[in-house]
């Protein structure tokens, strides 16, 4: 199992901490040398390139982390994992409560079907393995959103094993400079979600909603082949884009349908794995890397001044910027595994192995499932480098940007201007002013349709592209005009009388005999100048292009 | 009346001789009358005498629901009766009244039963004496009988008619002594180790206990989930047939139901036992059977034979293992099942409000006595992760091997194995408590649990009559 190097630089006074891709993942030759600072912002440390090889200094140590990740899913199901009650966001408090979620004695366990679909449909995106036999266990611990004592979940035998999970991360400063890495994943199970507990200090008390109680979780177990927080962040950010393709999970992490636990410990190459500390909760994809960061260097930073790292659980204050022990744990928990008595062993079948006359209500056939599996975002963006010719850190963007693709799917439908163009566009200025302004897609008020019609202007020269980024300026400012209406508006049509501008050619070159003759002498400022002189004339309605065929032949005659 | 049988009074009301109402006060008023039995913790009354009416009301029409319908029953109050306190005979559940009905309980209903009460039981079902709960022991109604009273008067001299009181066995010691005592027709018990067998044999009733998976669990409040079964408890077989033909089948909400579907049976009025193997285990044979329970063994298969069935001696090799092997799973689920009860959702809560932890701690004690404690402890310490192997792997090994005896001697030929239930015959109250729950139950289980374990069917029939 590789690991990256981390390396400390300094941009101006700001410590960053970046990967660096030393090359294949296994089997390195020379390490890469890495200092750690110990002392942030020591202005007397010379500046060093983000990318570069460095010799380890005498006395230094290089240091590795080893990143591995639990993510839970909340299923979208209508219902729960073992109950019938109902699965909504935000709905009042414990109303969404069946008598076997409240742990009623003599309540029993029944399987959601949709929820074992869910599971088979993640597993195959990930390359899993389908157990075509897998077990319930139950977890014992006590806490108060847990109502029956114990969590029933896959511990023994879960349904899915041995996939991996391809995502993306830069490598460079350039957009361009992207790769792609792999992490494993050494299972995926069916889990209960808990209760949720909000703690009322002032009265001393603990309020219990069981509203979440009972939900469907897929618990993604990622091995530890991840090395810093980016990397940690961009698998996550390509599995909930999985999740969302395939509709298993929301994966919106906001309302608590994506968490996310990191391991994380540092050791010297080549040296065995340090003590590793699990930071827990990470529930927002700007904290993730944030936090994964932090816990490396606080670890680097113990390890250096001779303490140890303790097996613990930490959490991550989003203020503070740093991760705190977490009081809760004390001791080792042993959770007294146990298989679920109330539940036989869930079968899954293929075609080949299906009984004959089976029910189809009540098997589930894998391959059946694997022929209908929704396209992956893998593959979308593939699809979107063939079609459209674009480079892979664009079809990047458009799907990490969520509702762009389909924005930018729209806007080709209805345009004839070139994919390339398109994409440039929506990239370039329609994120870029979506951006500035914090916004949404689903906020934009530029509709896809305006952008549509105002590529279509571009693509028949009736405006310049300078006009152009005036008209959509005006679009963005939506005072419920078209892009045609703030055109005729503003006077911004190209000219398309060619004798007409012709004529002002000839009146500026008669106009300036200087900047003819330099132009004769093939000084190539000069032909802009006139090109410029030109543009003012015709109030910036002539295409430069065009102005600059009619000098030159007007020079050459 | 009340001493007939399920199917003669069910005949009796559908020809009008006697009426729902009148049946159900019949009943009402026995129970008041045996009250000193304790066999009863709730009474239900009201609920009663309207289901009584309304199966009145469909007699008149014509539009009797079958052969349950108007027939009082009882149900051991383990199962979870809506709107009618079910406690387990645990401080825990003490006032708990269940939003929903155990699926059998629901079953009788529909078929027109009248709920009479919810019978005493050991606490949370734990025992083989019916004693341990928390609203008082059971009293067996032969206590009372002429027989016993003879041979305590011959045997003891000035002493207090009610001390020597013998008990009804367990854990469905209520359900078993209120059958007998006449209170009703039939009443459901549960069994996980023979706590339907073990008080139907001292009570002198007929107590079946279903294959596992072929009656729903769903609202019985779980001892040991791989075991337990809902019980039967009447005075005749053929009443225990009308029953389980109500009862039996697939269940989707308990997800360890057979998915097979169940056809309905009618028993043979005369038995021909010609073509019947019966087999003897010799493991059995135990040292403390008492020469009673030995003799009357050894009638009931002269008695077969006699009647031209093939009665051979068979081998149940891994039998003295069972107890133990028993235990262990047994105290294993306890603990986990008994994680719920907490005092935060419903149930006895504690006034403790200095910490989560403290509550749990004190709710827990509180609510629970020591045998559910004990086993509770014992559970955790077996399914702790340096034990689990040792312990809970092993047994659940063994187990596989005590179910493989039974198919083992199924498979041989032989179609059903006659053994005894208990020791001996019922003993008095105050020899019964010379011993612990634990030993008692490790001693009075040893005929009934090995079937638990295997979850084949078992009944059995009082043999003195």
């Amino acid at each position: 199992m590789a690991a990256l190097m981390l390396r400390w630089s300094c941009l101006g006074k700001r410590w960053v901490l970046a990967c660096i891709d030393g090359g294949s993942r296994h089997g390195r030759g020379a390490a890469i040398g890495l200092t750690s600072r110990r002392k942030r912002g020591q202005s007397s440390v010379a500046q060093q390139p983000l990318i570069a090889v460095q010799k380890s200094r005498k006395g230094e140590h290089e240091w590795a982390a080893v990143v591995g990740l639990e993510i839970h899913a909340q299923i979208s199901s209508n219902s729960k994992l073992f109950s019938g009650s109902q699965v909504h966001f935000a709905a009042p408090p414990n109303s969404l409560v069946s008598f076997f979620d409240a742990s009623l004695p003599g309540t029993l366990p029944v399987l959601n079907r949709r929820c074992v679909e869910a599971a088979v449909m993640t597993g195959l995106a990930l390359n899993c393995r389908i157990n075509k036999k897998s077990l319930f266990d139950r977890k014992h611990y006590f806490y108060a959103d847990l109502p029956a004592g114990y969590q029933i979940t896959q511990q023994r035998l879960p349904i899915a094993v041995n996939g991996s999970l391809a995502y993306s991360v830069s490598v460079g400063k350039k957009p361009s400079q992207v790769s792609t890495r792999t992490v494993r994943i050494k299972q995926i199970q069916l889990e209960q979600d808990s209760g949720k507990s909000l703690h009322d200090e002032p009265r001393s008390q603990t309020l219990i909603d069981l509203n979440r109680a009972g939900v469907g979780l897929l618990e993604v177990v990622l091995e530890p082949d991840m090395s810093c927080g980016e990397e940690a962040a961009s698998a996550v950010r390509e599995l909930q884009l999985i999740l969302q393709a395939l509709g298993t999970s929301q994966a919106n992490m906001a309302e608590g349908q994506l968490r996310v636990d990191a391991n994380i410990s540092v050791h010297h190459p080549g040296e065995p794995l340090g003590v590793r500390t699990e930071v827990k909760n990470l529930n927002s994809a700007r904290f993730l890397a944030k936090a994964i960061d932090f816990e490396i260097k606080r670890q680097i930073h113990e390890l250096e001044n001779g303490r140890k790292i303790l097996n613990e659980t930490r959490s991550f204050d989003d203020k503070l910027g740093c991760t705190m022990p977490m009081r809760d744990k004390e001791g080792k928990q042993d959770y007294r595994f146990m298989p679920e008595p109330n539940l036989p062993p869930l079968l899954l079948y293929d075609t080949a192995s299906l009984p004959p006359g089976a029910d189809p209500q009540q098997v589930i056939n894998i391959d059946w499932i694997r022929e209908r599996l929704p396209e992956l975002p893998g593959k979308t963006r593939e699809k979107l480098i063939q079609q459209y010719g674009m480079l892979p850190e664009h079809s990047f963007t458009l799907l990490n940007e969520v509702g762009l693709l389909e924005f930018f799917q729209n806007v080709i439908k209805e345009t004839r201007a070139e994919p390339k163009k398109v994409t440039s566009w929506v990239l370039n200025i329609f994120l870029g002013f979506l951006k500035q302004q914090n916004l949404a897609v689903n906020e934009s008020p530029v509709t896809p349709s305006a952008l549509a019609e105002l590529l279509n202007l571009l693509d028949r020269k009736a405006i310049s592209s300078s006009a152009a980024r005036q008209v959509f300026e005006e679009l963005w400012q939506s005072k419920g005009k078209t892009p045609s209406q703030i055109v005729s508006e503003k006077k911004l049509e190209l000219m398309q009388d060619q004798e007409a501008l012709e004529r002002v050619c000839h009146t500026v070159m008669e106009g300036h005999p200087q900047v003819v003759m330099d132009m004769k002498r093939g000084n190539p400022r000069a032909i802009n100048k006139l090109i410029g002189l030109v543009r003012k004339a015709t109030l910036s309605r002539a295409d430069p292009t065009v102005i600059k065929e009619i000098l030159e032949r007007k020079l050459s005659s | 009346m009340l001493g007939r049988t399920l199917r003669e009074v069910s005949t009796a009301l559908k020809q009008g001789h006697i009426t729902p109402t009148e049946l159900c006060q019949k009943c009402l008023s026995l129970i008041k009358k045996t009250k000193f039995l304790n066999a009863y913790i709730t009474v239900s009354e009201e609920v009663a005498l309207k289901q009584a009416e309304e199966s009145e009301k469909r007699y008149k029409k014509g539009h009797s629901l079958g052969d349950l319908d108007g027939i009082p029953v009882a149900v051991k109050d383990n199962f979870s009766t809506s709107s009618i306190e079910t406690t387990c005979a645990s401080n825990m559940l003490k006032g708990y009244v269940p939003p929903y009905n155990a699926t059998v309980v629901q079953k009788l209903l529909d078929k027109g039963a009248v709920l009479m009460g919810k019978t005493n039981l050991d606490e949370f079902a734990m025992g083989s004496g019916s004693t341990d709960g928390v609203f008082g022991p059971v009293k067996n109604p032969w206590s009372y009988s002429k027989q016993y009273r003879e041979k305590r008067k011959q045997k003891a001299h000035g002493e207090n008619e009610d001390s020597n009181w013998l008990i009804t066995g367990g854990s469905s010691g209520g359900s078993a002594a209120a059958v007998a005592a006449f209170t009703c027709f039939a009443a459901l018990g549960s069994d996980t180790g023979g706590s339907t067998r073990n008080p139907a044999a001292h009570c002198g009733v007929v107590g079946f206990k279903p294959s596992y998976g072929l009656v729903s669990r769903h609202g019985l409040i779980p001892l040991v989930n791989s075991m337990d079964v809902p019980g039967i408890l009447t005075r005749c077989v053929d009443d225990a047939a009308i029953v389980l033909g109500m009862l039996a089948g697939h269940d989707p909400k308990d997800s360890t139901t057979i998915q097979d579907p169940v056809k309905p049976f009618t028993l043979p009025t005369s038995a021909d036992v010609n073509k019947l193997c019966i087999g003897i285990p010799k493991e059995y044979l135990a040292p403390e059977l008492s020469s009673e329970v030995r003799s009357f063994w050894s009638k009931a298969a002269n008695l077969f034979e006699s009647e031209g069935a093939k009665v051979i001696e068979v081998s149940l090799p891994h039998t003295s293992y069972s107890i133990v092997c028993y235990h262990v799973l047994c105290t294993s689920e306890v603990a986990s099942n008994m994680a719920r009860f907490d005092g935060l959702e419903y149930g006895h809560r504690c006034d403790i409000n200095v910490s989560t932890e403290a509550m749990y701690a004190a709710t827990r004690r509180e609510g629970f006595n020591d045998v559910v404690r004990g086993r509770i402890l014992s559970g955790n310490f077996f399914l702790l992760k340096e034990n689990y192997e040792n312990y809970f792997i092993k047994a659940q090994k063994v187990r596989r091997l005590i179910a493989n005896d039974f198919v083992n001697v199924f498979n041989s030929g032989v179609d059903v194995l006659l053994t005894p239930t208990t020791l001996s015959e019922a003993v008095p109250y105050l020899e019964f408590i010379k011993e612990d729950n634990r030993t008692r139950s490790a001693q009075d289980d040893i005929f009934t649990q090995a079937v638990n374990m295997a979850g084949f069917l078992s009944c059995l029939q009082d043999c003195q009559q």
